[in-house]
């Protein structure tokens, strides 16, 4: 019984944010890898994309809970996600028309691109803010729980209680989904196969006669749709606010630098890591093991072994460390 | 010609004395920040104080008070500094009420105010270090310190039957005095304190600073934080998890935006406010709700006690020069004197300046002591129903 309730303590608090947490990472650190393996350079305006996407989601959704639509237990957001999706794909193919196209013209080198995006970042960042403020805005709505800790309870008379949110749910199923989508759309249709032969190899593909402005076109539209996604599903799960999004571009980096930059696959599991390597660090596992030690060994500090204010160093350390030791990350990509 | 201009210039010395002139008074509060919703109505509050005394027409012989604000945005030391400046070099004011938060206020204080020997009275400042913060006698409160706050609340939660409790506080002069004097409070009082651990304001996610306070454990938590800010994130974060299910909430975290994000979901939560039973700040309040802004919130009445204290000392020194009336402000607001309730500082106005004296008790029954701060009551509330509701005085 007592492992039992420290099962449900850990998942309550560890296991079930962590993975939520990574699932929105490891689509956040899709879009930033995609765009280093094909575009070939590192795109600090992913977050404040995210975030632009979201504010989009949020607009929309109002719209429609203003007509009164929603969309039974779950949140009317998920009703808004096509909306917000075409719209970022046009912020983002407009800014790729009026910025990148042009340095891509000049073959300019990746770190032109990088400070390029960066000013891209802060103009998307001041556009949100424009828009929509620089407040919290909710706009999460349908059923809160899956289940609830009082449910949880009841129903299987543990002391500990356990809760699922909806948004959580919804947020690894919707990863999965676009997982799936994204593996299935490069390996097995034909511009899917066209954009990794440029990313492997952009002369060889260059002289197979792939239209690089069309790989570039779709690669841009994948990644807004991965954007905004990742962007929505953080803001329901957690609240929407633009500057989050600025301070999630850390560990979505450090994600896909982890799993190795250029690889979804790596993409994903970097994600992972990070966001189980922040909880569990940051974690006081006082709880869980006065539940599984011995009877006069529970400890009697909090076995805590980073304050919680150090979350996002963890991040930053993780990425220092393979920096150093493998730099390709954990499935080989792309050294930086 | 040469008596002429001797005559006139005299005249005019005269008139200096007791012209009726236009005295502007600063009002520093954090308009923008994580007290946001809060402040428009403590500005009123001020405001109300002042158009009263405008429209007695007894102040120095029939000036009129004009509020200047300024933004202290709570946080910000560097843009409250730079707003005070303002008020003082360039709008000219002769007396500040604010600013709001501690860590602002302490930094007007020291840089602006103490500086430019101008005189300070807070609403709103709580922080225990600003009882012996270095302010040549220019320094003023009308709020209490939260030394005393945190005695107050540990006392509720004991009688409550509370014997253990985990704190968080915003990362900030306000909340770190105030969650130290609550565990110190609560620890002499045999209750324990499982964890103290502060948050950050403004971040989206609150769930691993609650594990931590979660797997400390305890029967309730307390949230030294603030109502437009981290405050509700954390409770949000806390009642998603299971972890906790009613908490003490001290005065940054009272409001009406606290029973619009939770009602009834943090039923039999308790809290404290600045406020006391003899006091009665209706007067002021329905001043306030008649201007749109919304009087739910605290520091209200101490903010029209702050504007009508200052008025009232430059009466009793016949100048609005801040050097002279200072050392007036704490005669005029205790014994010996007549007592004056809100509404009443026209009638205030004349008592001083006939010769008497006047103790003034205000919209919060002020009562300065120490350095000059209020001595401190409290209203003690319990969410009933999805409301804040007085259960009783202490």
């Amino acid at each position: 019984m007592d492992f039992l309730n420290g099962l449900v303590a850990l998942s309550n608090f560890v296991l079930i944010p962590a993975i939520a947490y990574g699932s929105q990472l490891a689509l956040g650190a899709l879009g930033v890898t995609l765009i280093y393996g094909i575009l070939r350079f590192s795109n600090f305006a992913h977050g404040d994309t995210m975030a632009f996407g979201a504010m989009l989601a949020v607009l929309v959704t109002w719209l429609l809970q203003g007509m009164g639509i929603s969309f039974g237990p779950l949140p009317t957001a998920l009703l808004a996600l096509p909306f917000a999706i075409v719209g970022t794909m046009a912020l983002v193919l407009i800014t790729d028309r009026m910025v990148y196209k042009f340095y891509r013209d000049q073959k300019a080198k990746p770190v032109i691109l990088v400070i390029v995006s960066m000013g891209v970042m802060f103009i998307m960042n001041g556009l949100v803010r424009f828009v929509i403020g620089p407040n919290d805005q909710k706009f999460a709505d349908g059923e809160r729980f899956i289940i609830s800790v009082r449910e949880f309870k009841q129903m299987t008379g543990l002391r500990e209680g356990l809760a699922i949110k909806t948004t959580q749910g919804l947020t690894v199923v919707v990863a999965v989904i676009c997982v799936a989508a994204l593996f299935w759309f490069l390996n097995r249709t034909r511009t899917g196969k066209s954009m990794r032969a440029y990313s492997d190899n952009e002369d060889l593909a260059l002289l197979s006669g792939i239209n690089p402005e069309r790989v570039v076109m779709y690669t841009w539209m994948i990644v807004a749709a991965l954007a905004t996604i990742a962007g929505v599903l953080y803001g329901l799960d957690k609240t929407f606010k633009p500057f989050v999004y600025f301070q999630l571009l850390l560990p979505i980096f450090a994600s896909a630098i982890v799993g190795g930059l250029g690889s979804p696959l790596g993409a994903i599991a970097g994600g992972f890591v990070i966001a189980f390597s922040e909880v569990t660090i940051t974690y006081a596992w006082k709880k869980v093991l006065t539940y599984w030690m011995p009877e006069g060994l529970e400890p009697s500090g909090l076995v805590q072994l980073l304050s919680t204010d150090y979350k996002f160093a963890v991040s930053f350390v993780i990425l220092i460390v393979v920096l150093l030791f493998k730099p390709t990350g954990i499935f080989k990509g792309k050294s930086v | 010609m040469k008596k002429l201009l001797m005559a006139s210039a005299a005249a005019s010395l005269m008139a200096g004395a007791v012209s009726a002139d236009d005295v502007k008074l600063g009002v520093i509060l954090g308009f923008t920040g994580p007290i946001e919703s809060l402040t428009p109505a403590m500005a009123a509050g001020a405001e109300v104080a002042m158009k009263e005394v405008s429209d007695s027409g007894k102040l120095l012989g029939g000036s009129t008070v004009t509020p200047v604000r300024g933004d202290s945005t709570c946080v910000d030391a560097g843009a409250a500094s730079a707003a005070a400046e303002r008020l003082i070099t360039a709008d000219g004011v002769k007396g500040i009420m604010g600013a709001d938060c501690s860590g602002v206020t302490g930094a007007i204080l020291a840089n602006v105010a103490v500086p430019n020997g101008m005189v300070m009275i807070s609403p709103s400042a709580t922080s225990p270090a600003l009882s012996s913060a270095e302010d040549n006698g220019l320094f003023f409160r009308t709020a209490p310190s939260d030394a005393r706050q945190g005695q107050v609340l540990a006392q509720v939660m004991k009688d409550k039957g509370i014997n253990s409790v985990a704190i968080t506080y915003t990362n900030n002069d306000y909340g770190k005095g105030l969650a130290d004097s609550i565990s110190a409070a609560f620890t002499a009082l045999g209750g324990e304190v499982t964890a103290t651990t502060a948050h950050e304001d403004g971040k989206a996610d609150y769930s691993a600073e609650v594990a931590t306070l979660a797997a400390a454990g305890g029967d309730l938590l307390v949230v030294a934080g603030y109502v437009d800010q981290g405050g509700p994130g954390v409770i949000r974060a806390a009642l998603d998890t299971g972890a906790f299910d009613t908490f003490a909430l001290p005065d940054g975290m009272i409001g009406s935006a606290l029973e619009a994000a939770f009602g009834d979901e943090i039923e039999g939560s308790i809290g404290t406010v600045p406020g006391s039973e003899s006091a009665d700040a209706s007067m002021v309040t329905e001043k306030v709700s008649a201007t749109g802004a919304d009087a739910s919130g605290p520091y209200i009445g101490e903010s029209y006690d702050a504007a009508a204290l200052i008025m009232l000392a430059m009466q009793a020194a016949g100048s609005s020069d801040a050097s002279a009336y200072a050392a007036k402000i704490m005669d005029v607001a205790n014994a010996p004197g007549e007592k004056i309730y809100p509404g009443e500082l026209g009638k205030a106005l004349d008592i001083i300046a006939g010769g008497g004296d006047v103790d003034y008790v205000g919209a919060t029954a002020v009562e300065l002591i120490g350095g000059g701060e209020a001595a401190g009551g409290y209203r003690e509330i319990v969410i009933e129903g999805g409301k804040i509701t007085t259960a009783k005085f202490h």
